[in-house]
């Protein structure tokens, strides 16, 4: 098994995972003390909570644990001095295909997230905290549960937190194997003791109803201990990084077809997906070429290296410019990737190389996504259990004609059409493969006439 | 239903982590239960549901929803092999197929909903799971609670020595 020790690359800023495989560096709170550890939260006490507010809407930090929604404005959605109690809950559900970065954050400096947590709390004046952990990290609850501990023996959590006068507790909860517990609105139904059936929304949007039908914040890991570095740095000064609408910095994880895959810290924006590719992660193996790029976790909608991407961008003068682009220099950023057709999701990326059979990874996305409905809505959970089967068969050589055709409209029926995000996640691999790489899929399709071809 | 004083305690104590709603321990109390005994029992539903003050059906729509939960035991030691994509891609269908042959695992199908895949004499189970957030270093499968990546196919024999 491969060592675990990884440096950095000379051309990332590490600002989150600064600690990440850092010489000498432990997860127990002396290391991260000796590191000038809790300073920020100390920071923010020195702050009134609508300030911190203040500080992350100018931050311009978005969700990094998919849908890039502008964390200050979701925090701006509580009201202060509202009649009910108001409860933080942060995703560590880490489960989207593709995505591995909240893991090692967990695992290695579990402080970070507790301090740009409790700061999180302080802002949106939440006493009662849940970290919400997949079931599969059973080591990273233990280091949470410890590292818990030690912030409660120095007085970070519990009454009167270092004499503010604000009083927070904090709590571990883990999942059991659940990805739609992944889904800010299934996680809180899992965390009521329930099946995770995502609620709809409206009304349920978790910052009004959310967990116990009170005002609820979800973010996920990463956004949390960026908060940490905005107390730190000032929003402005954090906004410099990376561009307009596109701040900070992103870990990135990739995975598949190159040499040296593995999780990077960049500016957001700041690295195009061909440098990320060839240049920091090595290039693809010996003799193969790019073929596509899944940008941002598996739900994301994948992109073609035969395509030419005309994307919109605003200039700094305010005006719109429009650039063709090929795949390899899209820049990684929410908005250039989702100007490109895609979105940057939670920051997997996916590369796969001219060896790979477009049908058989669509059929294996397919398969995630049938065993992980939740099963409430029917187009999702019919619709996602057909897509699985149509590419199965078409990949045991048992496609009919009408194949391609019949696995675009079940997908066109699914997103839309369905209670929570899940549908457009599992209609949107399906739509996108077909669309980019039909040839391959008719080829599979041709082998019977009509559906006795069925398994 | 014989509950140690032990995990009762534990039980306990997980309660208050939940102010507002006793509910929301459900998940917890399973946790412990299938830690403690290896699985979920009817009877262990019907305490649960007591403890909480839930109707057992609150609790056993939980153990059929939630993939970790188990109703049938386990192998004294449980295989998880990931098979989403990128795992996939690096070899992961492959690495179940070869701790099946050295685990004495008779594999019938692959994929879900397949019944679990135990070796004759009760030492392993091996089931796929679903991407387990350390795509880059594919394949990855965990033993028990203990993860391991890149796991090469060589290497398994010497992995099950560990566990026996
Ligand atoms: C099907 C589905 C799965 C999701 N899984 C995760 C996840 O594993 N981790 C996560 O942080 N967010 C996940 N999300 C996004 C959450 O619903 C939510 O938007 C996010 O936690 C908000 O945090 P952020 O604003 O900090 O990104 C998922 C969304 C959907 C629709
Ligand atoms: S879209 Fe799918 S996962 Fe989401 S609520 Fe409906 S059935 Fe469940
Ligand atoms: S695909 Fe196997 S860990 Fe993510």
């Amino acid at each position: 098994m491969a060592s675990t020790v990884r440096t950095p690359h000379p051309r990332e800023k590490r600002i989150i995972f600064r600690n990440i495989d850092r010489p000498g560096w432990t997860n127990d709170i002396d290391c991260y003390f000796r590191d000038g550890g809790y300073a920020e939260l100390k920071k923010a006490f020195t702050m009134k909570p609508e300030q911190i507010v203040n500080e992350v809407k100018a931050s311009g930090l978005r969700g990094r644990g998919g849908a890039g929604f502008p964390c200050g404005v979701k925090w701006g959605f509580i009201k202060p001095g509202g009649p009910k109690p108001v409860y933080l809950i942060c995703n560590a559900d880490e489960s989207e295909p593709g995505t591995f970065k909240d893991r090692y954050i967990i695992h290695q400096d579990p402080h970070q997230l507790l301090e740009g947590t409790v700061i999180s709390c302080y802002a949106v004046n939440a006493r009662l905290a849940y970290i919400y952990i997949r079931g599969e990290f059973p080591l990273g609850a233990k280091i949470l549960e410890r590292a818990l501990a030690e912030a409660r023996q120095h007085g970070f959590l519990g009454k009167n937190i270092l004499g503010s006068g604000f009083d927070c507790e904090i709590y571990v909860h883990r999942g059991a194997g659940a990805y739609i517990c992944g889904e800010e609105t299934g996680l809180i139904e899992s965390m009521e003791g329930k099946r995770p059936y995502p609620r709809i929304k409206p009304p349920y949007f978790p910052a009004v109803l959310g967990l116990y039908m009170c005002p609820t914040i979800v973010n996920n890991v990463e956004t949390l201990c960026n908060v940490k570095h905005i107390v730190r740095m000032g929003g402005a000064e954090y906004a410099k990084m990376g561009k307009p609408n596109n701040t900070g910095t992103r870990l990135l994880c990739v995975s598949g077809d190159v040499q040296k895959p593995g999780y990077y810290e960049f500016e957001v924006g700041g690295i195009t997906l061909g440098e990320l590719i060839y240049d920091i992660c090595g290039g693809l193996r010996p003799g193969r070429k790019l073929r596509a790029v899944i940008p941002g976790g598996s739900s994301a909608k994948v992109l073609s290296v035969a395509d030419r991407y005309k994307i919109k961008s605003r200039q700094p003068d305010g005006s719109m410019l429009e650039k063709e682009m090929g795949l390899e220099e899209v820049p990684i950023d929410f908005d250039t990737l989702a100007a490109a057709g895609s979105m940057a999701g939670s920051g997997g990326i996916i590369v796969m190389d001219d060896s790979r059979d477009m049908v058989w990874a669509l059929n294996n996305i397919n398969e995630f996504y049938a065993h992980e409905s939740c099963g409430q809505c029917t187009p999702c959970r019919e619709g996602s259990l057909w897509m699985k089967k149509i590419t199965e068969r078409m990949v045991h050589g048992g496609g009919t004609k009408q194949d391609t055709d019949t696995l675009k409209s079940v997908a066109d029926n699914i997103a839309g059409r369905t209670i929570c995000a899940f549908g457009e996640a599992c209609a949107w691999p399906t739509q996108s493969f077909v669309a980019k790489f039909r040839d391959d899929f008719v080829a599979k399709s041709a082998g019977k006439e009509n559906g006795n071809g069925l398994r | 239903m014989e509950i140690p004083a032990e995990l009762e305690s534990q039980i306990d104590e997980v309660i208050t982590h939940y102010p507002v709603s006793k509910r929301s321990a459900s998940l917890p109390l399973l946790h412990l239960f299938q830690e403690y005994f290896g699985r979920i029992e009817d009877e262990a539903i019907e305490w649960v549901a007591r403890k909480l003050e839930l109707e057992p059906i609150n609790v056993l729509e939980l153990v059929t929803f939630y993939p970790m939960f188990r109703r049938e035991p386990l192998g004294k030691h449980h295989i998880r092999v990931c098979r989403t994509l990128s795992c996939a891609m690096a070899g992961g269908y492959q690495l179940l197929d070869t701790f099946c042959k050295h685990a004495n695992i008779v594999r019938e199908q692959s994929g879900h909903g397949d019944h679990l895949l135990k070796s004759t004499d009760g030492k392993y189970s091996i089931e796929f799971v679903e991407c387990l957030a350390s795509c880059g270093f594919g394949p990855v499968c965990m033993i028990d609670d203990d993860f391991f990546e890149a796991v090469a196919q060589e290497e398994v024999p010497q992995l099950l020595e560990k566990y026996q």
